[in-house]
């Protein structure tokens, strides 16, 4: 369902897709039958001159049965819909692929500042590229991101990628993803920071290995400049705010 | 207490001023109606507030009549008091004080509430709350902007959430709305276990009493935590601690886990009267028993129980450990299975009946089923593989609304238009219901399925103006839908509210059983007097013994004695015992 | 059921203040475990005056016991002895507790010090408070019991008493012993 919105960009977004649909699928029928059942009845058992309602008590078994079925089966589709479920959030959350690649993710009041691991492929070195808004990672490479706070709750979500995690002060979160498609994607916050929090979107860069390598290239040698006109992370906002392109 | 409203009618009551029979008054139905009014009151700015905030979103940056342009501090005020109002200051109010307080003494056949002056005092104080939220609106800074979650730091430092004054005021409301029917459940609980009337057994009791008073020992039960996070972020607020502030070693998750240990549990505090109301109107209109009665007492209880234990999948994707997000996956969905059943049973209520459209009967038949989607549509979010997707999306607002306005507002209409005749001793105008009701449904369906629709397709809550994002410009004629929606559903408002009020002054009148129900509250005059009953009735079988076989007439009043040799069957002996 | 409203009423209302000191005693736990730290800011409460105060309360509550065992023999005159001694008890109770927070606020440790003395006074506090509106609530239950009237009302008011001595048997251990 998300499928027919947002494109699968991210490895683990078929899986998250596919969970969608068997839950819509399984609840579907449940629900169009309940749906349909309950109109029926009210149909079927309006009043009518001179027919009398019956005395239904639904204490016997045999009554009972005709919720109780109903009831069970629920809970057995419960537990199919509960064993895909753990399984996609093992994927994502629990277990992760070794990392290829390290970023580190800091969210603000209200923007959003990358720390990428720059053409030594290390973060926490001195080659490290600061973005802010612009965060570039590589199709195909397993990144593993480290999510900062400065100051309130915020939420890393990138849609495309079915991937969210909140940002909490005080902690450094680790999340991962791989890149699938290449393109540029919305980054939004997912947790209300405050006035700007409709005002601090992002966009993820996805490059193919070369023109990934030529940006690398271009911020490192300063040809490109690390961070958007202005420094200050608020102004970034205000340019985008103002239409000055994607 | 049999012979105590017969000497209760000679008080001396009848030179009562109009404070003191209307404002100051111990009567429950008094106090009833006073938390009625002032819950529908609270609807209507509940009302304004998303009325202002949906015409942002969709005209975003146009001036909004009535308001003016919406900044987005403007709009993170509306949305948190929209939440905040409508479920401490509309939904709890109507749906448990109101009706409880009213039909509590009524149904179970006794004069009043066990302590009809903390009855008063439970709402003295919860008009203070309402005074104190409403004042919030005149700070500087506004109301509060931080949602109703209120999660710190954001709440906790005005430097963060720019509303100061705000902030604390809404604290302090909530607190005292808390304390307030703290207080109210005490006499819910205590009037309910002591004061029924002779030969009204626990399973003789209506199903609505049953389920406010479970809701009274869930909300006792899960608002504790809560309150002292209240105090912890209050501190934190005003006295410079740290319990919520990772830089003085505080951690904010544990808001979280307070604040939804209780918001879990609550939604059920507000979903079972309401299903009471539905099983009350669905009985009578189709002169039935209700499907399993017994099911429906421990369903619920089940419900009650199992609803402690779900809270953190509200925070799977919060920092909390992951695989303490699988349990809470498990116990998500295991919940499902006995409120799935609580919908069988209401729905296998209407095999077999002679079902009568009135409007009451109408909206208690939407309820049921347009409170189906916000259930299914609940596995998705429960599911915590699929909700890392859906979380924080306008999935998650159509799911509640499908499930907190069938509660709060269907549940509330489908009350008001059955026991109007009893509260005000007049019947309310059936063609003007009706064009209500389906204005009103057809507005909600319309404001949130598109919402479902946009929701799946990537926008986030509490965003006040989407055209930042490429991805979701797209949606906005989904917004624009919404909106109208919301404005279709405002203008059949009207309706109601003049059928309600002209009806009260110059409905049709109304006889005391004008629906030939079974329950107690029926036997009492429409409307009832101070001590409600001439003479207290004595019980003689369950409530809904609907269209029993032999008998003549097809409801048998719980009053009414059974049949004594000699008289032909099914003859009701009178209605007045 | 049974169960005399008022005494109802009194367990409602300890009921719903078990949910609220356990949210907020269970939050101190949970916090003090993952901060070591804590310890040395704990070393400084006064271990003496806080197993003194246990000793009062428990001993103010033997009295709140036998005014209920003395109302219900109808002797209300002795109940609103024993329940004065019970308010005394309470007295003393505040009293070493003033004492203790005027040492510990004059050097230094405060509300917003340190989130350890966050939760002590928070907690302290609040049992306090209740400290407080208990023993005003006995002074109304003594004044009518003495004229033999509601004598009910002394059972009810001593069960609420024994709640807050049984937050306080928690807070002890929580905020004086564990070091």
């Amino acid at each position: 369902m998300p499928s027919w919105f947002m494109q699968q960009a991210s490895s683990f977004a078929p899986d998250v897709d596919n969970l969608i649909l068997l839950i819509t699928v399984i609840v579907g029928v449940w629900f169009v039958a309940a749906e349909a059942i309950f109109f029926w009845l009210i149909w079927k058992f309006r009043a009518r001159d001179g027919v009398k309602a019956q005395y239904v008590a639904g204490e016997t078994p045999r009554e009972k049965r005709w919720v109780s079925w109903p009831h069970y089966a629920v809970l057995v589709f419960d537990i199919l819909i509960l064993v895909v479920a753990l399984r996609v959030w093992n994927d994502i959350k629990i277990s992760a692929p070794p990392p290829e690649e390290r970023i580190r993710v800091v969210a603000q009041q209200w923007a959003w500042t990358f720390q990428h691991a720059g053409p030594d492929g290390e973060l926490d070195t001195a080659d490290d590229i600061r973005t802010v808004d612009d965060m570039h990672v590589e199709v195909g490479k397993t990144y593993y991101f480290d999510l900062h706070s400065r100051d309130v709750l915020h939420s890393f979500s990138v849609p495309v990628f079915r991937l969210k995690q909140d940002a909490v002060p005080g902690r450094s979160i680790t999340g991962w993803f791989r890149p699938t498609v290449t393109g540029e994607f919305d980054i939004q916050c997912a947790e209300i920071c405050g006035i700007g929090h409709g005002l601090m979107p992002a966009r993820i860069i996805v490059a193919t290995p070369d023109e990934h390598q030529a940006w690398l290239s271009a911020a490192a040698s300063g040809a490109v400049p690390a961070v958007t006109a202005g420094a200050a992370p608020g102004t970034a906002v205000v340019a985008r705010a103002e239409g000055d392109g994607q | 207490m049999s012979g105590h409203a017969a000497a209760h009618a000679d008080h001396g009551h009848h030179h009562q001023s109009f404070f003191q029979k209307y404002l100051w008054s111990t009567d429950h139905k008094v106090i009833g109606m006073q938390y009625l009014f002032t819950g529908m009151l609270m609807a209507l700015i509940g009302g304004f507030t998303v009325y202002v905030f949906r015409m942002q979103l969709a005209f975003p940056g146009e001036s909004v009549p009535l308001w003016g342009t919406v900044t987005a501090s403007d709009y993170n005020s509306l949305v948190t008091m929209h939440g905040s109002i409508m479920i401490f200051w509309v939904a709890m109010p109507v749906l448990i004080a109101a009706f409880g307080n009213f039909l509590i003494p009524l149904m179970l056949g006794c004069d009043d509430m066990v302590f009809p002056k903390l009855n008063r005092l439970s709402y003295q104080i919860f008009l203070i709350s309402v005074l104190v939220i409403l004042s919030s609106f005149f700070v500087p800074g506004g109301p509060f902007g931080g949602a109703w979650t209120a999660y710190p730091p954001l709440s906790a430092d005005p430097a963060y959430n720019a509303t100061p004054w705000g902030a604390t005021l809404w604290l302090v409301a909530v607190a005292l709305e808390f304390v307030a029917f703290l207080l109210g459940g005490i006499n819910f609980v205590t009037t309910a276990m002591n004061s029924r009337a002779p030969g009204m057994k626990m399973f003789d009791v209506p199903i609505v009493i049953w389920m406010i008073v479970l809701a009274s020992l869930v909300f006792m039960a899960s608002v504790g935590p809560l309150i002292a996070g209240a105090v912890m972020l209050f501190f934190d607020q005003r006295l410079g601690t740290g319990f919520f502030d990772p830089a003085a070693g505080g951690d904010p998750v544990l808001w979280q886990h307070l604040f939804w240990f209780f918001g879990h549990p609550e939604v059920y505090v507000v979903l079972l009267p309401a299903l009471g109301i539905v099983a009350e109107v669905m009985t009578t209109f189709s002169r039935k028993k209700l499907f399993a009665y017994k099911t429906v007492v421990f369903t619920a209880i089940a419900t009650s129980i199992i609803s402690f234990f779900v809270w953190a999948h509200h925070q799977f994707v919060a920092g909390i450990d992951p695989r303490m997000a699988g349990l809470f996956t498990v116990t998500t969905l295991i919940i499902s299975v006995p409120i799935a059943e609580m919908m069988f049973v209401y729905i296998a209520t209407l095999y077999g009946g002679s079902i009568r459209l009135t409007t009451a009967m109408l909206w208690a038949l939407a309820f049921i089923a347009e409170f189906l989607i916000g259930g299914v549509t609940g596995i998705f979010l429960g599911a915590a593989g699929a909700d890392v997707y859906f979380h924080d999306t306008y999935f998650v607002l159509a799911h509640f609304h499908y499930t907190f306005f069938p509660i709060a507002f269907i549940g509330t209409f489908a009350g008001l238009s059955y026991w109007f005749p009893k509260m005000f001793g007049r019947m309310m105008n059936e063609t003007l219901g009706k064009i209500h009701f389906w204005g009103t449904v057809i507005g909600f369906n319309l404001i949130f399925i598109p919402l479902f629709l946009t929701g799946s397709g990537g926008d986030h809550r509490r965003i006040f103006d989407y055209s930042l994002f490429p991805e979701l410009e797209y949606l906005q004629p989904l917004r624009i839908l919404a909106t109208v929606g919301l404005l279709i559903l405002i203008a059949f408002q009207p309706v109601f509210i003049y059928n309600f009020i002209n009806s009260m002054f110059r409905g049709k009148v109304a006889e005391a059983n004008p629906w030939r129900a079974n329950t107690l509250e029926w036997v009492a005059p429409s409307p009832p007097p101070h001590g409600n009953f001439a003479e207290m009735p004595v019980v003689y079988r369950g409530p809904y013994e609907y269209s029993v076989e032999g008998r003549d007439e097809d409801y048998w009043p719980q009053n009414v004695p059974g049949d004594a040799p000699g008289e032909p069957a099914g003859q009701s002996a009178g209605q007045v015992a | 059921m049974g169960l005399p409203t008022g005494r109802l009423a009194v367990w409602w209302v300890i009921a719903s203040e078990i949910v609220i000191f356990g949210g907020l005693l269970g939050s101190y736990i949970m916090y003090r475990l993952s901060h070591d730290a804590w310890a040395e800011q704990a070393a400084v409460t006064n271990t003496l005056a806080g197993a003194f105060n246990t000793f009062v309360l428990l001993t103010s509550s033997l009295s709140a016991v036998l005014a209920h065992r003395a109302a219900e023999q109808g002797d209300g005159r002795k109940a609103a002895r024993m329940l004065y001694f019970t308010v005394l008890g309470g007295g003393v109770f505040l009293v070493v507790k003033s004492f203790e927070w005027g040492y510990e606020i004059s050097h230094g440790y405060t509300l917003a010090s340190n989130l350890f003395w966050s939760f002590y006074y928070t907690a302290a506090g609040l049992h306090a408070l209740h400290v407080i509106a208990g023993m005003v609530i006995m002074l109304f239950v003594a004044r009518t019991a003495a004229r033999n009237e509601e004598l009910q009302r002394v059972e009810n008011i001593g069960l609420y008493w024994h709640f807050v001595d049984l937050v306080w048997i928690f807070l002890f251990p929580l905020l004086y012993i564990a070091k």
